[in-house]
């Protein structure tokens, strides 16, 4: 019984997760011919390949930046939104609604309104970084490239923390606050005594699933950005994958590639666990 | 101090909201605009008189090698994505979870582990392969191969899980000493009690596959299976070419692509809430 209900999923992830999965790591092994459709085993020259490039360390690094950045800033800026919608009384509602709507809002599209917004031709933010002296040239430039995405990313990843947030707020029962505000009268310690523990599962769970937006789902709105043809423009590692095997058609190599990004991504989370754990109060 | 506080609220309040849907104001205000005026003037922010033209456009051209693509038949796409994948991922989901919480078996903690994998590796890290083996199994450009895959990641599964992990142990008792069995138990009490979370992980869902990019950008070579966040690209590669960018046409697609998962989430605000907080149990 249990065995047939679990069929279905495991039939799945076994057609398209674990077979393909696998694929990658063997031909991570291999050169493949993309004429002759031939593989010659190579053992980890593609990995040592992979990582010895320097266009693969620069990738690096802004992924590692723009991960950081746009977890910590949609964040703290998500933190903020919900603690000042869980206290007002009025307008609450419409302010929520107001500040979900983004969530709604495919990478891709939210790709495709910041580079409008920062188009050198007709975007108004190039023309605010203008008063300051910022002469940013998105496509051009690879830092003001790498801030517009961070921005755009940032964005879009702002209700879904705000929710999430919001929701731990309004879940600590209404007793846990009276007895904090008789025991204590400063709101801001209250907060970082009292709420901001109770809000840490939700913190935990948060910041994993941002490290993996910012790693993966950003893929939509970087390829609008870098508008398909990313000469000099920063990307992350996701979309150099896809970049190396399908634009390129180094197929050893972008397996590598994916291999070395699965083994981040586990090794991340068990860092995670184990560290976290050890500090997050499960009710 | 308690007034000056709420004025504090406010004020952030209003900033958050006027970062969050300022771009999205620009963005259609600008769409009402012809496009050499955009072009000449850059975005605007005001109302312009073609709203009516440049949408019917957008929705009616036919457009394409084939000449057959609309944004009604994208739309239709979308659609039949967003859902197909909402409903694919609740049976399936709900079924495995049931298995894991309910059931004991020796492979139990071994299922657990690999269905956990597929949190860790999206489909964009192992999606080279993913497409080959699509290919070789003949799904390209179908509906089944192009929902089948995304299926694969796990998010339902734990949703489910935790859940069903929030239902007293009681009820399960209660139901065995009623003479219930598992096929009963699962359809007279666990379905009628996850009817709120179903709901939810419908709406989150839909919007997932809704806003899918990637996947149906690889797989759907054939213009008749585009959806409207797979035509946003094709539109940015048609505004790389021409002298002057249809910028109108580029931002009311954005518009359409984007509103009706906007306005699902909107209405079904509570329910989809709901879901989020009762999933932190």
């Amino acid at each position: 019984m249990p065995y047939l209900l679990l069929a279905p999923q495991m039939v799945i992830i076994a057609i398209f997760f674990l077979w393909p999965a696998g694929e990658a790591i063997w031909s991570s092994f291999y050169l493949e011919d993309p004429f002759f459709g031939t593989a010659t085993y190579v053992g980890m020259e593609n990995y040592s390949d992979a990582l010895t490039a320097s266009d693969y360390r620069r990738t690096a690094i802004f992924t590692a930046i723009f991960v950081t950045l746009v977890s910590l800033l949609s964040l703290s800026i998500g933190l903020m939104l919900a603690v000042s919608a869980d206290r007002v009384l009025r307008g609450k509602s419409t302010y929520k609604t107001l500040l979900m709507w983004v969530y709604a809002i495919a990478p891709p599209v939210a790709g495709l309104i910041g580079v409008m917004l920062f188009d050198q031709h007709i975007g108004p933010l190039v023309d605010f970084a203008a008063v300051f002296g910022w002469d940013m040239r998105i496509g051009v430039n690879y830092w003001d490239t790498g801030i517009a995405m961070i921005v755009v990313a940032t964005w879009k990843q702002i209700p879904y923390n705000f929710i999430f947030f919001l929701s731990g707020l309004q879940s600590i029962p209404a007793s846990v606050k009276e007895a904090a505000a008789i025991d204590c009268k400063s709101e801001n310690r209250r907060f970082w005594t009292i709420t901001f523990p109770l809000l840490a599962p939700v913190s935990f769970f948060l910041l994993i699933l941002n490290i993996t937006y910012a790693m993966f789902e950003t893929f939509g709105l970087i390829d609008l950005i870098v508008k398909d043809q990313p000469g000099n423009s920063p990307v992350t590692l996701v979309y150099k994958v896809y970049r190396d095997g399908f634009r390129g058609n180094d197929l050893g190599g972008s397996s590598a590639q994916s291999v070395i990004l699965m083994l981040l991504v586990l090794a991340l989370t068990v860092v995670q666990f184990r560290l976290i754990e050890k500090r997050v109060h499960y009710n | 101090m308690k007034k000056s506080r709420a004025i504090y609220d406010h004020v952030v309040l209003l900033f958050g909201v006027f970062v969050m849907m300022g771009p999205l104001a620009v963005a259609f205000m600008t769409s009402t605009f012809d496009y050499v005026t955009i072009h000449k003037e850059g975005m605007q922010f005001g109302f312009g008189g073609h709203f009516l033209e440049t949408y019917s456009t957008v929705l009616n051209k036919q457009s394409g090698f084939t000449g057959e693509v609309t944004g009604w038949l994208m739309t239709k796409n979308s659609i039949v994505l967003g859902v197909g994948f909402a409903l694919g991922k609740i049976v399936v989901s709900m079924l495995a979870a049931y298995a894991i919480v309910y059931f004991r078996f020796r492979a139990a903690t071994f299922c657990f582990w690999i269905i956990f994998l597929t949190l860790l590796l999206p489909l964009e890290v192992r999606i080279l392969p993913s497409y080959e083996v699509v290919q070789q199994m003949g799904l390209l450009n179908s509906y089944t191969g192009l929902i089948l895959p995304l299926i694969a990641s796990a998010t339902g599964t734990f949703f489910f899980r935790q859940f069903f992990k929030s239902i007293p142990n009681e009820l399960l008792e209660a139901a065995r000493i009623d003479g219930a069995g598992p096929v009963r138990f699962f359809f007279d009490i666990l379905i009628p009690l996850s009817k709120t979370m179903i709901a939810a992980i419908f709406i989150i869902m839909f919007v997932v596959g809704w806003n899918q990019y990637l996947w149906p950008t690889l797989m759907t070579t054939d213009e008749s299976y585009f959806t409207l966040v797979r035509g946003i690209k094709q539109i940015m590669q048609n505004m790389i070419g021409a002298d002057i960018p249809k910028y109108n046409e580029a931002l009311a697609m954005a518009i359409l692509a984007m509103v009706p998962p906007a306005l699902v989430i909107i209405i079904f605000q509570r329910m989809f809430i709901k879901g989020l907080v009762e999933q932190e149990k």
